[in-house]
């Protein structure tokens, strides 16, 4: 029923890959970004083995989940997908109701013998749900479609707003925009689109909370405020900005290493490379995620079926989208909205959902139907 | 309708979803440019700019003060130097229980409820890792309690801290002066990098007048430093130069000798080598205790020096300005017999009282009886005022003038320290210039005796007696010897400046002065007679007794029924020995009565304490 991809039967090992439904060049590029964090964290983290151990942890649960997800025909996830959206919006509701509260916002479940977050879930669950609504219908999309596939996309991330996670809500909001662009929304629409955010802005501004609204004006003027809410972009700025072109050299930030630097293992860590290795580790990370993105839109356009089709460019996308906001974020071009940096980040919950998005990428790639010629 | 839904065209689809594809693509390389670009900018075109604010974050300079320069005597004797005091400090985080800690603490050394509070207070606004004194100035026997309990207590610690101190106390605390900490406008006045690490600075006197000398150069070190402030390590080094020492003039033990003789009295004394003009010793009465001053005087005690009413920190040997009286006599007598005005051994006849020509007002000598047929030895002798009235008329303001300011009068002397004033030596431009008059014949006459408006300071006085021994050597008066640097250990001479000589036309003249001086102390009618007979070698003095206020014509002058801020001052000016002259000196006792009384006697210890080389009290 199934077969290998026919254009790359060269060596055993290849075979082997195959075999097991993994794409070897998305595999090495993923191995390779994910090294280079390791190297990243351990500075960053000053040297704490113990610290490389439970993200290695993760990191190969994480890729245990790729693999596992890789084997999962596609068709399949297309069957579940309206059943994990349903189950995604009932915990996002709990967690609403009931949910841990922890730095100042609702995102965990707490079941007892694990915490959960419903919004990581969400992540792929979103975009899931948008391609298996447009998989059987005729594209592009007419306007009545259109308008539901745009609710399937607000709902959710209204509700992880509503925590509040904007982060997560826009990247949220962004999966499922992707599958709908990749759909075929009609580029005059894309462009009322912008206007009507725009023109949208001020009744946003309205309804943000005030750290929220503090992160925006901070990010406008960061040096307004330089001992409180600038500060972390201050500091994050002047770890790139001394970093140069060669960088400081591996272990030898002193941003970083002296503590000026916060939150340095986690979502400013992308500030610590850039110190410690300079434009030219910065080039050679952003070429890592850049070729990793392309990889997916390749996997995307070769894909039998709309919905393998539709998810695959959506997740590609929106791994850039996290690249981009994170990478914006700690260098002062975007206001800072809690978005690790993918994959290098220390911290587990993103990772598995990440790699998850690898497995399905995985599997849309290598699950195909025999067509008949 | 429902069947046109239904239908895929998936030839279409496909076609559709690569463009898209490919313009997903294109604006995923113009995302990445523009982090690029962004990236590019932080790290290639304002590098420079983040990499300072990288190293002002990381980079602290920490200054450490020089050591401040010893002060000795002429004899090597210390007299200023730098103590070690003794602080408690406690660093928290190395602290388990703080609490315990200092019950711990309070049990083996004195610390007081208020240590405790503001230890507490300074506890919640330092970091953990920031040492906080809990006591301060810890006694010799609390050092030592503390170094045989310090196992018992981690994290307490003490501190050193050199201060100056000042062994001798009050003595010679005019000469000294003393060190205080610096304030806004002294910052202003220095150069402010110096004083980073420390505190003290020179606020009058020596410590003053030489501060940059004993100050030493700051030493700085390049630390880095955590973003809570802690120090990691040291990039750079650069050790403080300390200040260079320095040798005096002053002989400790005789200012002690010479502050004893003084008294309880207000007044002053200078006592100079008339060799060198080195001054051996300078003393104002009352005196302070300089101490009280390094580590900030309080306010209970400044007040209480305040208002003695005596003004101890007024340097009477530098600032007091007092009417010299019967001091001048000699030097108007030399200016006489040089201009040729009297002869050495003419006569003036002395009836007790002055009249110039076409006046009626009499002017007065000391004695109402008049003191007849007076030569100048004899009017020296025996401070025959008429005589000198006379003189003085002879040779006009303007001679006077100009004599007696080959002596230095109405001048600053410049000598090494702070405060100097410059006297008054009054001629007629002056007058015509501050009193807008002319000048009277009167007041020629009352300037003959030292009295009017002329005005000289102690330090002047000494130094011209040490011309007048020296027959007319100036030397500059001063009171530093020699610097030593402490780093080449080389010492240096103080390079004292060279005065014109005052010449006179016969070298016989000098004598003739000296001789009515020597007649002071050791001739029958010598003012100061009672304190030549015990000499054992020869003094040349003068006597002097300055009017604190006019005395009314044909009043009685009641010395025993005056308020004793009323009588006159007692002076004395003298050198010895006579022939080859190592001291001269000039006491002034305020409100002291009679020169020969009162000021002699003191003149009369310290130069026999000097030349019998005598300094047991």
């Amino acid at each position: 029923m199934y077969t290998d991809n026919l254009d790359s039967q060269n060596t055993g090992r290849l075979k082997l890959l195959q075999s097991m439904h993994i794409d070897a060049p998305l595999l090495l590029a993923l191995l390779l970004l994910t090294a280079c964090g390791l190297g990243v964290l351990y500075s960053a983290g000053n040297q704490n083995i113990d610290l490389i151990i439970r993200q290695s942890t993760r990191l190969a649960l994480a890729f245990g989940v790729m693999i596992l997800m890789a084997q999962i025909p596609s068709q399949n996830f297309k069957l579940w997908a309206p059943w994990i959206f349903l189950l995604g919006i009932i915990l996002l509701a709990l967690v609403l109701i009931l949910g841990d509260v922890g730095k100042g916002a609702q995102r965990w479940l707490d079941f007892g013998f694990v915490r959960f977050q419903p919004s990581e879930m969400m992540k792929l669950a979103a975009p899931m749900m948008v391609a298996w609504y447009f998989a059987d219908r005729p594209l592009p999309p007419r306007f009545k479609h259109l308008i539901v596939a745009l609710l399937l996309v607000i709902i959710p991330t209204m509700l992880i707003a509503k925590q509040p996670d904007l982060g997560t809500s826009l990247l949220i909001a962004a999966a499922g925009f992707f599958v709908i662009y990749f759909a075929g929304l009609k580029w005059r629409l894309i462009g009322s689109f912008g206007l009507l955010m725009g023109a949208l802005t001020p009744v946003v501004w309205h309804y943000m909370h005030d750290y929220q609204r503090q992160r925006v004006l901070t990010f406008l003027n960061p040096e307004n405020d330089p001992l409180g809410a600038g500060y972390h972009i201050i500091q994050s700025k002047i770890a790139i900005g001394s970093g140069g072109l060669y960088g400081k050299g591996w272990l030898n930030g002193t941003q970083s290493h002296l503590d000026f630097l916060p939150e340095r293992s986690t979502d400013f860590i992308f500030a610590v490379l850039s110190e410690e290795f300079g434009f030219i580790g910065v080039i050679i990370l952003l070429a890592l995620y850049f070729f990793i993105v392309m990889r997916g839109l390749v996997i995307a356009s070769r894909a039998q079926d709309s919905f393998g089709r539709l998810l695959a460019g959506s997740l590609s996308l929106t791994f850039l989208v996290y690249l981009f906001v994170n990478v914006g974020m700690v260098s002062g071009l975007l206001p800072v909205v809690g978005v690790p940096l993918p994959l290098v980040s220390y911290g587990g919950t993103s990772m598995v959902t990440l790699m998850a998005g690898f497995g399905m990428l995985m599997s849309i790639n290598s699950h195909r139907r025999l067509l008949r010629k | 309708m429902l069947n046109r839904t239904l239908i895929k065209d998936l030839y279409m689809e496909v076609r559709m979803f690569n463009v898209r594809a490919i313009v997903a693509a294109l604006v995923s390389i113009v995302l990445i440019c523009m982090l690029l670009l962004r990236l590019f900018q932080l790290q290639i075109i304002e590098h420079a700019h983040f990499d300072t604010l990288s190293d002002n974050n990381r980079v602290r300079l920490m200054s450490s003060a020089p050591n401040r320069g010893l002060i000795y005597d002429r004899n090597g004797m210390i007299i200023a130097e730098n103590r070690p005091t003794f602080s408690l400090d406690i660093t928290p985080e190395e602290v388990k229980d703080i609490d315990v800690t200092l019950q711990q603490l309070a049990d083996i050394i004195t610390i007081s409820e208020r240590d405790i509070k503001q230890f507490k207070k300074a506890l919640r606004r330092h970091k953990p890792f920031q040492g906080i004194t809990l006591r301060s100035n810890l006694t010799e026997s609390e050092v030592a309690v503390l170094a045989v309990n310090r196992h018992r207590f981690p994290g307490v610690d003490f501190k050193t801290k050199l201060t100056r101190f000042y062994p001798m106390g009050s003595s010679a605390v005019h000469v000294l002066g003393y060190v205080g900490r610096i304030d806004e406008k002294e910052l202003q006045r220095v150069d402010s990098s110096q004083y980073t690490g420390s505190s003290p600075i020179g606020k009058v006197g020596i410590e003053r007048y030489y501060e940059k000398e004993l100050h030493g150069k700051v030493g700085y070190r390049k630390v880095e430093v955590n973003v809570q402030g802690r120090v990691l390590r040291v990039l750079e080094e650069t050790p403080p130069e300390p200040g260079k020492d320095l040798i005096l003039s002053i002989d400790a033990r005789l200012q002690k000798i010479a502050e004893k003789a003084m008294g309880d009295n207000s007044g002053a004394l200078v006592a100079i080598e008339p060799d060198s003009g080195e001054i051996l010793a300078m003393v104002s009465m009352p005196l302070y205790d300089p101490n009280l001053f390094v580590h900030g005087i309080s306010r209970k005690a400044y007040s209480a020096l305040q208002k003695s009413g005596e003004r101890p920190q007024f340097n009477r040997a530098l600032s007091g300005q007092y009417p010299p009286g019967s001091i001048m006599k000699p030097f108007i007598g030399l200016g006489g017999l040089d201009s040729g005005h009297v002869g050495a051994h003419e006569d003036i006849f002395c009836e007790g009282y002055y009249l110039l020509p076409n006046e009626e007002r009499k002017y007065r000598d000391w004695k109402k009886t008049g003191h007849l047929d007076t030569t100048m030895k004899k009017a020296l002798a025996e401070s025959c005022d008429v005589y000198f009235y006379q003189l003085a008329y002879r040779m006009g303001i303007d001679r006077i003038f100009s004599f007696l300011d080959l002596f230095g009068f109405g001048k600053k002397t410049a000598v090494d320290s702070t405060g100097e004033r410059s006297g008054l030596l009054p001629s007629r431009e002056w007058k015509k210039k501050t009193k807008k008059t002319i000048w009277y014949p009167g007041e020629t006459l009352i300037t003959g005796i030292g009295q009017g408006y002329m005005l000289a300071t102690p330090l002047q006085m000494a130094s011209a007696t040490a011309t007048l021994a020296k027959y007319g050597l100036r030397k500059q008066p001063h009171l530093l010897r020699a610097m030593r640097d402490k780093l080449t250990a080389e010492t240096i001479n103080n390079p004292v400046p060279e005065h014109k000589p005052v010449v006179i036309n016969s070298k016989r003249q000098w004598k003739q002065i000296i001789s009515g001086m020597k007649e002071v102390v050791h001739g029958q009618g010598g003012t100061a007679r009672s304190i030549g007979y015990d000499l054992t070698y020869k003094m040349a003095g003068k006597t002097g007794t300055a009017q604190v206020f006019g005395i009314a014509q044909d009043a009685e002058y009641d010395e025993e029924n005056l308020a004793k801020k009323l009588r006159d001052h007692a002076l004395f000016t003298a050198f010895a020995p006579i022939k080859n002259p190592k001291i001269a000196l000039t006491v002034i006792v305020e409100n002291g009565g009679s020169g020969g009384k009162v000021a002699a006697p003191i003149a009369k210890q310290v130069i026999d304490s000097y030349l019998h080389n005598n300094y047991e009290q």
